[in-house]
């Protein structure tokens, strides 16, 4: 399986690809985890030196699992390809003096997603000696959504512009792999307004373009702190003051006559009020997520930072709301 | 509004001496995705306008309330007047269009018939309209085309522009840097010689490893692909010279006094690490920073009630009054929020001490209209914050 994960930037992206290689590796898998932006976010996460352009054992998951890490470049996956296809690795000096490299790798991006989108399919279809996949399953962090389906369907254009030849060939079959269903595309998103219209458009997208879409993630949530009925009050910033003022003394933060109480007081019910007002948004938000008919997983917010014990409680959040 | 912002330690960014400085001609808002950049770039524009300026803003990608909000209802590339600026300023805004600036590119430096020769070529098709980073030239083009009309005609005095949603913040930076190394190499020199019909001649101009370079090329591209795209590129080889002068300019341009970086920020991890790259890059580049907005930081309040103290107090009402309990252990949990984004922010400013800061408290809700646009503004020049005479 190949596991494209995408969502608007600052939707927790890295962290739920990296989560969800870890479910999928939960007893005994092996699973690629593979990073094409050139960030080294999955080092970040993964609290481990820059990753090299080189299958790098990252973490084990419960149960034996492995997974793998692998951060693209794109010359090397040039290189790489030259080599694969075409036996030329030894060009690439000459292709490099005359600046090809630096074309394809940097001034044409288009030409570098063909390469990035081309060595994941890669890995999905490699067989070792007893012609069994190396890899149960392949994760990529893939670009935000705003970019996703022009990355993923570069290969379209390429075969657009190769009526025939092994360039042609190359394009036909990363398509054929990245819309068939061995390929799902999921999405993060906030519980947002702009995350999640930027979610909606993109299922669009992906669906026009006729690349599978998989599942929502919902990231970063943080569940309701006050009973239904209070946050209505709250909204209305109509809860009991008197009462909410008593019990503030009472626990010593100040009498509900003194400035300190009533600061406490004031300050209580206008948390109160965000709160109410960001449970409506996100109410309103989620029934928008749940319209596309999507499966939708929701992980928490993990206040201080995500570290490495985090990534292994949103991996069994994921796997036990079924998504691996 | 009031807004009670982080307690950093790092010079205050006071944007409103920015856009309200005559001599300040251009700001670039930059940073990584899905930090509110394009929301940024339109109220700092909405409220120069509103104190006199003749402002221009060029959105990449905006969301389509916020279009909505400055009357952007149709993508045609050209700047359009905003409804309802106070004052004697006046607030121009567009969306980029990327296919049709390329479009205009080549009919400005191509004859007619060239240019349909160009606009018609499969290859400027895709690479026009679907090559991702085609966005990053058209975005420094657009800004530069946009200059040279406020200095022809004198209708803009102040250009803020946003920048596209890269794979890294920096890419539009490189992008005139990479497409004037690319047209003095000699990759397109090859490209261009089957079209030009040079065969050997210029085999002995490039060097040794030529014939092995055009054999590699033919044999993965297939010489028929190899012939199509070498008349593409020497189609478009007459119009790349202007184009590459431009591009230099704008570089030049970026580096002008007149012009103030504005670097946004999320206070999350990956937003400040983006941010500190930028402020070192533009430093490297001796580009005029202005300065990082800090957008989007959690609203404190009651500050001296600390998270443990009302988990403490939580518990000891939890019988009596479990509302209030509830109340203070939303109060802890914005506490420790706080606390995350203080200490993510201070460590940012530790490496970056002399960048000023101007910090703005999350709103419950996306902008719709041009009021809300202002509140935004305000909050981004500091209305509402109180002072360290006040507090």
């Amino acid at each position: 399986m190949l596991h494209i994960v995408s969502g608007k930037g600052g939707t927790g992206k890295t962290t739920v690809a990296a989560a969800l290689a870890l479910a999928l590796a939960h007893g005994g898998k092996r699973v690629m985890l593979m990073e094409v932006e050139g960030r080294q976010g999955l080092a970040q996460l993964f609290d481990t030196p820059p990753l090299p352009y080189e299958e790098t054992k990252l973490a084990v998951a419960p149960g034996g699992g492995e997974v793998w890490g692998l951060a693209v470049d794109p010359e090397e996956a040039l290189l790489e390809y030259l080599e694969m296809f075409y036996n030329l690795r030894r060009a690439g000096s000459v292709l490099r003096r005359m600046g090809a490299i630096d074309f394809v790798t940097t001034v044409a991006p288009g030409l570098r997603d063909v390469l990035l989108t081309g060595k994941a399919v890669e890995l999905v279809r490699r067989k070792d000696k007893g012609s069994k996949s190396p890899y149960d399953a392949v994760v990529v962090d893939a670009p935000p959504t705003g970019r996703i389906t022009r990355f993923l369907n570069v290969n379209t254009e390429i075969a657009g512009l190769a009526k025939v030849g092994p360039v042609r060939n190359q394009a036909d079959s990363v398509m054929n792999v990245l819309r068939s269903p061995q390929t799902a595309v999921h999405l993060t998103t906030l519980l947002e307004e702009m995350p999640v219209q930027e979610t909606i458009d993109g299922v669009a997208e992906l669906h026009d373009a006729a690349l599978p879409v998989g599942g929502i993630v919902v990231t970063m949530t943080r569940p309701p702190q006050l009973s239904d009925e209070d946050l209505e009050l709250a909204l209305i910033d109509d809860l009991p003051r008197s009462t909410i003022a008593a019990a503030v003394a009472s626990a010593g933060l100040g009498s509900a006559r003194s400035k300190q109480g009533r600061g406490v007081t004031d300050a209580l019910l206008a948390e109160a009020h965000d709160h109410a007002t960001r449970v409506r948004l996100e109410t309103t938000e989620r029934d928008r997520i749940n319209q596309l008919g999507r499966p939708v997983y929701e992980l928490p917010f993990v206040s201080g930072g995500i570290d490495l014990a985090a990534l292994y409680d949103l991996a069994e959040s994921l796997r036990q709301q079924g998504m691996a | 509004m009031s807004q009670t912002p982080l307690e950093i330690n790092a010079p205050v960014l006071d944007l409103n001496s920015v856009i309200t400085d005559p001599d300040t001609r251009i700001i670039v808002c930059c940073g990584a995705g899905g930090v509110g950049k394009t929301t940024t770039a339109a109220a700092l524009a909405l409220r120069a306008a509103d104190q006199g300026r003749r402002v221009c803003v060029l959105t990449i990608d905006p969301a389509r309330r916020l279009a909505q909000a400055m009357g952007l209802t149709e993508l045609d590339n050209t700047p359009r007047a905003v409804q309802g600026v106070t004052g004697t300023g006046t607030l121009d805004a567009m969306m980029l269009d990327m296919k049709r600036t390329f479009d205009e590119v080549v009919e400005s430096h191509s004859d007619p018939e060239r240019a349909q020769q160009i606009l018609d070529n499969p290859f400027y098709q895709a690479l026009s309209s679907s090559f991702a980073g085609t966005q990053e030239y058209m975005a420094m083009e657009k800004l530069s085309q946009l200059r040279a009309q406020a200095d022809a005609d004198g209708r803009w005095d102040l250009i803020i522009v946003d920048t596209p949603p890269s794979r890294s913040a920096l890419d539009f930076l490189d992008a005139p840097e990479r497409l004037g190394s690319f047209l003095d190499g000699r990759f397109i020199r090859v490209l261009t010689a089957p079209a030009r019909g040079a065969g050997r001649g210029i085999g002995r101009l490039l060097g040794a490893g030529f014939g092995l370079f055009a054999s590699v090329l033919t044999k993965i591209l297939g010489a028929q692909l190899l012939t199509d795209l070498g008349s593409f590129v020497a189609a478009v080889d007459t119009m790349f010279g202007g184009f590459r002068e431009r591009a230099v300019a704008t570089y030049e341009l970026l580096k002008d006094p007149g012009t103030s970086f504005v670097v946004v920020a999320a206070p999350e991890r990956d937003a400040l690490r983006e941010a500190s790259f930028f402020v070192e890059r533009l430093d490297d580049d001796q580009m005029p920073l202005a300065g990082l907005v800090l957008n989007r930081v959690a609203q404190a309040r009651m500050r001296d009630l600390s998270a443990a103290e009302a988990t403490v107090a939580a518990d000891h009402v939890a019988e009596t009054s479990p509302a209030t309990a509830s109340l203070l252990r939303l109060h802890a949990q914005r506490q420790r929020s706080v606390g995350d984004q203080e200490r993510l922010a201070q460590r940012f400013i530790g490496a970056h001490p002399s960048v000023a800061i101007a910090q703005v408290i999350a709103l419950p809700e996306d902008v719709h209209d041009l009021n809300g646009l202002r509140q935004v503004g305000e909050l981004l020049v500091g209305v509402g914050t109180p002072t360290s005479e006040e507090s």
